[in-house]
């Protein structure tokens, strides 16, 4: 019997492309699938992922994978070696510190600061658009001045006030730039939640007696999700270079914090004779951000099919 | 949710029967707003972040006597809501205190520095747009090609690399090594005395006055940051007109120009990049005002004596009113250039002026 009442055996990719589900959770492994698929085909896309996955790596081992201490150098007998040199790959600095070392664990700062600014900015901008969209009138009306108003500004200059007023330092550069970064996302969400808010489903949460808080919550946001998050992605480029850039000039994290913008800063004065002092934070800045920017785009592409041909 | 929607179409009505004095109107709401929001947030960073802004004036040690004096003098026993009404007064007339580090007042200083950031800028807007928009073109005609793909990694990289590590390592190469640029500042010391600048913009008083050679030293010293500036706005310009040439070359109208028998340079040259250009003007406006303030990094490494060195100088001094001065005008020129490539867009687009 169990012969006739059971569906053919399927190999896993079937399983996964099947057009009829049999449950909630092979559609989601379908559809993520499918995105996958359409991901994975975009071979700049995967090697952006890679770099960002190996980025995260690097952060979690920083201590096992450096070879000297990012903060104490060897004054006497190792300052300024070019790269190459015994046992120090990427040279060292004025200080005597190995640059291999200070990167790999700048690493870390770089990943605090698009996290924290992802998940400061990212919700702001989320809960912003959704009510705005949602509520319509003079909430819609007065949210989006708002949020015009700080889209007129200049991103990297206010940044630089508010750091200005508040002291330098790491984490009121990442409040900085998570203040001036939250209105795209903000735009992204109610644009979202427009399109949504008229459906047949909205209304039927809205007869089972679902409050207004509810429904923005649990029943337009999630929708706004997938291109907050290629936004958010693309964005995080940016991100990387205002805090490398705040660093540059002093404003974010302060020595001997390894941080890769200051770190260029502090070769700025070995430039002409010591180049590679400056340069490899700087290349791993442009590496790090190039995989944020390639992913980006692979997820737009993977996402969004409507919008993969521009 | 039939009553938005109708009250939507009525207001659609009203907003067509006033014309364009609803659109001015429109406009000047926006343009108030944005402004007052901008000294809004100045005000908030400059007033109520420092715990005493008096404090951040006199320092920790003045007597109790003076702080008072000061505090009063300056109208901070106001309550708040009176403190930024003079601030935006103050504003409005140009008066932004005076600079702690020059002694000099905010504004004047700035009139000073500006025209070097606004030269540098509209330089680099130029090389971006004259390089940027050939590059989109032709990533667009030949799509999937190499060349597509070639011009796919220049942007990108010019929107991955930090600014400033480009110029050290610019220097270090044009500068240091081949010796084909001046050393950064904006004119050669020799110069500086023999040449009276009119307008602050050198390269236009040079020719004007006819001084080539100052000319060739003050083109020496701009082209490389300028060169800079405009890789930036390159990326960002070439992209964008790649995105808007393949939106026109799928249009009808270009089919039935290729029917006709046109040749293909002039359907592309002429009929589709005509209609490209629309957005196009609208795009590098806002390269524009990015490059005024991308300058700041970019002025930093070139010792360019500009708005964005005045901004950081300052704020190494914690010279306060300086750094807003710098950040509202900025900020003004910003909002001004958001608002005017709004306005030319609406102006341009025959069918934003029809619905």
């Amino acid at each position: 019997m169990s012969e006739i009442s059971q569906p053919a055996p399927m190999s896993r990719r079937e399983w996964l492309m099947s057009d009829r589900p049999q449950s909630r959770l092979q559609a989601r492994l379908g559809r993520a699938y499918m995105t996958w698929r359409r991901f994975s085909a975009n071979r700049l896309a995967v090697a952006g992922l890679g770099i960002i996955l190996l980025l995260i790596l690097v952060a979690v081992f920083a201590d096992a994978l450096a070879p000297h201490s990012p903060v104490v150098g060897n004054l006497a007998g190792a300052r300024l070696l070019p790269p190459g040199s015994e046992g120090y790959l990427l040279g060292t600095d004025d200080q005597g510190r190995d640059i291999l070392s200070r990167l790999l664990h700048g690493s870390r700062l770089t990943l605090l600061v698009i996290v924290l600014v992802a998940i400061i900015a990212a919700p702001i901008g989320l809960l912003v658009g959704a009510v705005s969209g949602y509520a319509g009138g003079w909430v819609d009306a007065v949210l989006m001045r708002i949020t015009d108003i700080f889209f007129a500004f200049p991103k990297l200059v206010l940044a630089l006030a508010f750091v200005a007023a508040m002291g330098p330092g790491i984490q009121n550069a990442i409040i900085a730039i998570a203040i001036t970064s939250w209105p795209p996302y903000a735009r992204i969400a109610r644009a979202e939640t427009l399109t949504v808010r008229n459906s047949d489903y909205i209304a039927a949460v809205r007869l089972m007696g679902a409050s207004p808080f509810r429904i923005v919550l649990r029943h337009v946001m999630p929708m706004c999700v997938s291109s907050l998050i290629v936004r958010v992605t693309l964005d995080m480029a940016g991100i990387i270079l205002t805090a490398a850039g705040l660093g540059f000039l002093g404003l974010g994290a302060q020595p001997p914090l390894p941080e890769w913008g200051a770190m260029i800063a502090a070769g700025r004065r070995f430039i002409l004779d010591q180049w590679w002092v400056a340069t490899m934070p700087g290349i791993a800045i442009l590496v790090v951000s190039l995989g944020f920017n390639l992913l980006g785009d692979g997820l737009r592409d993977a996402l969004d099919p409507r919008e993969s041909g521009k | 949710m039939t009553l938005p929607e109708t009250t939507q179409l009525a207001g659609r009505r009203r907003a067509r029967a006033n014309g364009w004095a609803g659109n001015a109107l429109r406009f000047l709401v926006i343009i108030v707003t944005t402004y007052l929001g901008l000294l809004a947030v100045t005000f908030f960073i400059g007033r109520v972040i420092p715990i005493d802004p008096v404090l951040a004036i006199l320092g920790d040690r003045a007597p109790t006597h003076v702080v008072e004096r000061t505090r009063e003098l300056l109208g901070f026993n106001k309550p708040l809501y009176q403190q930024f009404y003079i601030y935006v007064r103050d504003a409005l007339t140009g008066n932004f205190g005076t600079s702690v580090l020059t002694t000099n007042p905010v504004m004047a200083d700035i009139r000073r520095v500006f025209p070097a950031t606004l030269e540098l800028a509209t330089l680099g807007t130029i090389i971006g747009s004259l390089i940027g928009v050939p590059l989109g073109v032709l990533a667009a005609v030949k799509r999937g090609s190499i060349a597509d793909q070639i011009v796919r990694v220049i942007g990108l990289v010019g929107y991955s690399v930090p600014i400033f590590w480009l110029a050290l390592l610019s220097l270090l190469l044009f500068y240091a090594r081949l010796k084909w640029v001046a050393f950064p500042g904006r004119i050669d010391i020799v110069y500086e005395y023999s040449f009276t600048p009119v307008t602050g913009l050198y390269l236009i008083d040079s020719a004007w006055q006819g001084q080539w050679d100052v000319f060739r030293d003050v083109f020496r010293h701009i082209i490389l940051p300028a060169g800079l500036l405009g890789y930036f706005s390159l990326a960002y310009i070439s992209r964008m007109t790649r995105s808007f040439m393949l939106n026109e070359l799928a249009q009808e109208y270009i089919v039935a120009a290729r029917a006709k028998g046109l040749s293909e340079s002039r359907i592309i040259w002429v009929h589709a990049l005509r209609n490209a250009a629309v957005p196009l003007v609208t795009v590098i406006a806002l390269s524009y005002a990015g490059l005024l303030e991308g300058s700041v990094l970019t002025e930093t490494v070139f010792a360019w004596p500009g708005l964005g060195l005045y901004i950081t100088n300052s704020l190494q001094n914690a010279d306060m009113n300086a750094v807003l001065g710098g950040t509202i005008v900025i900020g003004s020129v910003f909002i001004a250039i958001n608002i005017l490539s709004d306005l030319l867009y609406r102006t341009l687009d025959p069918r934003t002026r029809a619905r």
